[in-house]
């Protein structure tokens, strides 16, 4: 299977859509990692670099938006998300302008960077902001469809991509994306995984093998963290029983915190969350790191059975 | 130069700005009066003479722009606005209310005629930066204003974005220092000196500029200066008194943050109302 890095796919999608859209592209000097450069070879008139300098980025970003603009803010997750949350907060989200930030190297997988760049809190910090879209594509066409997606959408979008080359699981041709949807991709009954980013393909291969153990596994794509598809996860619970979430970032905070809310609300069944246990990453090769925090269809399938006996108690 | 009757006009207006930062800092019991009132002289400027823009242009994508980055000084905003009319008079009374659209900083969505919700220091320069690059990058030729506190300087995304505006030649963007020498915790000087202010906004590009902040003509030189200033953005640093125009408040930075009570009130009231009689005599 071809792999590609989201990162990679956010610059394309910039590129291209940058033809038929009126968009501004910002980036704090990481334009050749965020991949922002693509568009800014085609689009030099429309690419401001604002330097090292994230807080004044988002606000900048706020001040074309309040101009009738669509602005894409781009850096690390761990500076967007991190170091300019309160920018974000109020200068973006509060007035609710129409910039979409562009969050790459997001998660364990930046790998020998280490701790101080491996972003495992953004989806749980930018969730809890008013008026903010959080956007997690698993592959490079999801990333192109969520981007545009996040172009026709009025108001702040928070787009986490990856660093890591993953494999490209869906045809941009016929796979549709819609803000806030999960999309079921394995029919099954026993059990529900529901996986967001690059823990997708993972838990496609996680199926696979519970299947040849006669466990019918459904699993769930749920690129769109906010607003969650309460439906989705709803319809699972009821359906399968039990529900093991997968995604590269803290437990808390994220994708299994954002799905717990759901069950406890409305229908409560045994549910277990794969994804870093509240520690800090360190440095090493992205495939041995999941590995080490359990990022992987190994774990998914442990997890998978685990619920399922929770189920049956 | 203003002529006789549009300075006397413009020092009336003042007094009514100043009237409406104590009645609405009065009402809510809470809010930043010492600040406000040493920049109602400039705010009332800028919507009475200098700005392209009125609550019948509001939305116009062509209209001047302007941003309170020190939002705590929103009565301040507040009242020029509704001496405007941008909305009643009546509804300062109720600032800080809960349901009343004025809230305790400037709220774009919620305030007609404020362009940029802001209140978090440092903030609100960064994104008349944003308003300036986006009337480079359309070719119109609005202007952006910013008001900035002295205190505020203390904040480092203000060199970040200082930074910017000359890197991107935002020579359509004046920015002002409400230089009063006095922040919550006391002199600007002891609490964490950002002097010397000129020397720094010079260093990184700024065409810079000190006036009088209670002068009006003083105040236009400036901003016309500044309007002539190509390729860089022009900070006008203002000489002004915190509290101005009501004597207990002036220079006595307990006002920073605290709303008059009954008794303050009605003096602050009487002292605004006989400036306003002199300068109707002076007319």
């Amino acid at each position: 299977m071809q792999k590609s890095a989201t990162r990679e796919a956010y610059g394309l999608a910039l590129a291209e859509f940058g033809e038929k859209y009126d968009i501004i592209v910002l980036d704090a000097d990481l334009s050749k990692s965020t991949k922002t450069d693509t568009f800014l070879k085609k689009f030099p008139e429309r690419f401001f670099n604002t330097g090292i300098a994230e807080g004044n980025m988002m606000s900048t970003a706020a001040g074309i938006a309040s101009c009738g603009k669509i602005v894409f803010a781009s850096s690390f997750a761990m500076f967007a998300a991190g170091r300019a949350f309160e920018q974000i907060r109020n200068s973006i989200c509060y007035p609710n302008l129409n910039v979409k930030i562009g969050a790459t190297h997001a998660g364990i997988s930046v790998g020998e960077d280490g701790a101080t760049h491996q972003c495992l809190e953004d989806i749980g910090i930018m969730r809890t902001i008013p008026n903010m879209v959080i956007i997690n594509p698993a592959d490079k066409a999801e990333s192109i469809l969520a981007v545009e997606a996040a172009i026709k959408h009025d108001g702040p979008v928070y787009l986490r991509f990856g660093r890591l080359a993953v494999p490209e699981i869906f045809d941009r041709d016929t796979y549709k994306f819609e803000i806030g949807k999960g999309v079921e991709l394995i029919e099954g009954t026993d059990v529900t995984i529901i996986a967001t980013g690059l823990l997708v393909p993972e838990a496609m291969t996680a199926a696979d093998k519970l299947k040849e153990e006669g466990i019918s596994a459904r699993v769930i794509n749920m690129a769109t963290i906010k607003p969650i598809d309460r439906e989705i996860i709803e319809k699972a619970a009821r359906e399968t029983g039990a529900i093991v979430t997968a995604e590269e970032h803290n437990v808390i905070g994220g994708l299994g915190s954002a799905v717990a809310e759901v069950l406890c609300e409305v229908a409560p069944v045994p549910m277990l969350r794969i994804g870093t246990q509240d520690v800090f990453g360190q440095s090493g090769k992205p495939a041995e790191l999941f590995e080490v925090y359990g990022l992987t269809a190994e774990n998914i399938v442990a997890k998978a059975k685990e619920v399922i006996r929770l189920k049956n108690k | 130069m203003l002529d006789n009757k549009k300075l006397t006009e413009l020092k009336l207006t003042a007094a009514n700005v100043r009237k409406h930062i104590l009645t609405g800092t009065h009402a809510a019991a809470s809010g930043h009066p010492g600040g406000s009132l040493s920049i109602a002289d400039v705010i009332t400027l800028l919507y009475f003479e200098v700005m392209n823009t009125s609550p019948e242009t509001a939305k116009s994508p062509d209209r001047d722009r302007f941003v309170l980055s020190k939002g705590h000084c929103a009565p301040a905003l507040y009242g020029v606005l509704a001496e405007r009319g941008y909305f009643p008079k009546e509804d300062i009374a109720t600032l800080r209310r809960t349901g009343s659209y004025l809230q305790g900083h400037p709220d774009m969505k919620a305030i007609p005629g404020v362009d940029m919700s802001s209140g978090s220091l440092g903030q609100g320069i960064s994104a008349a930066n944003g308003m300036a690059l986006a009337g480079k990058i359309d070719k119109r030729d609005f202007r952006v204003y910013t008001i900035l506190g002295d205190g505020e300087l203390e904040e480092g995304q203000v060199w970040e974005a200082a930074m910017y505006a000359s890197h991107y030649k935002l020579d359509n963007l004046t920015a002002f220092v409400d230089f009063n020498g006095l922040q919550i915790d006391g002199d600007i000087e002891k609490v964490m000196s950002p002097l010397p202010i000129d020397k720094k906004f010079e260093a990184f590009g700024w065409n810079v500029i000190v006036c009088d902040a209670h002068d009006f003509n003083a105040l236009l030189d400036a901003i016309n200066q500044a309007k002539e200033t190509k390729g860089k953005p022009t900070m006008i640093i203002l000489k002004s008194v915190k509290g101005k125009g009501v004597s207990f408040m002036e220079n006595n930075p307990s006002w920073h943050g605290s709303a008059p009570n009954d008794e303050q009130y009605a003096q602050a009231i009487a002292e605004i109302d006989a400036e306003i009689e002199r300068i109707k005599e002076g007319a």
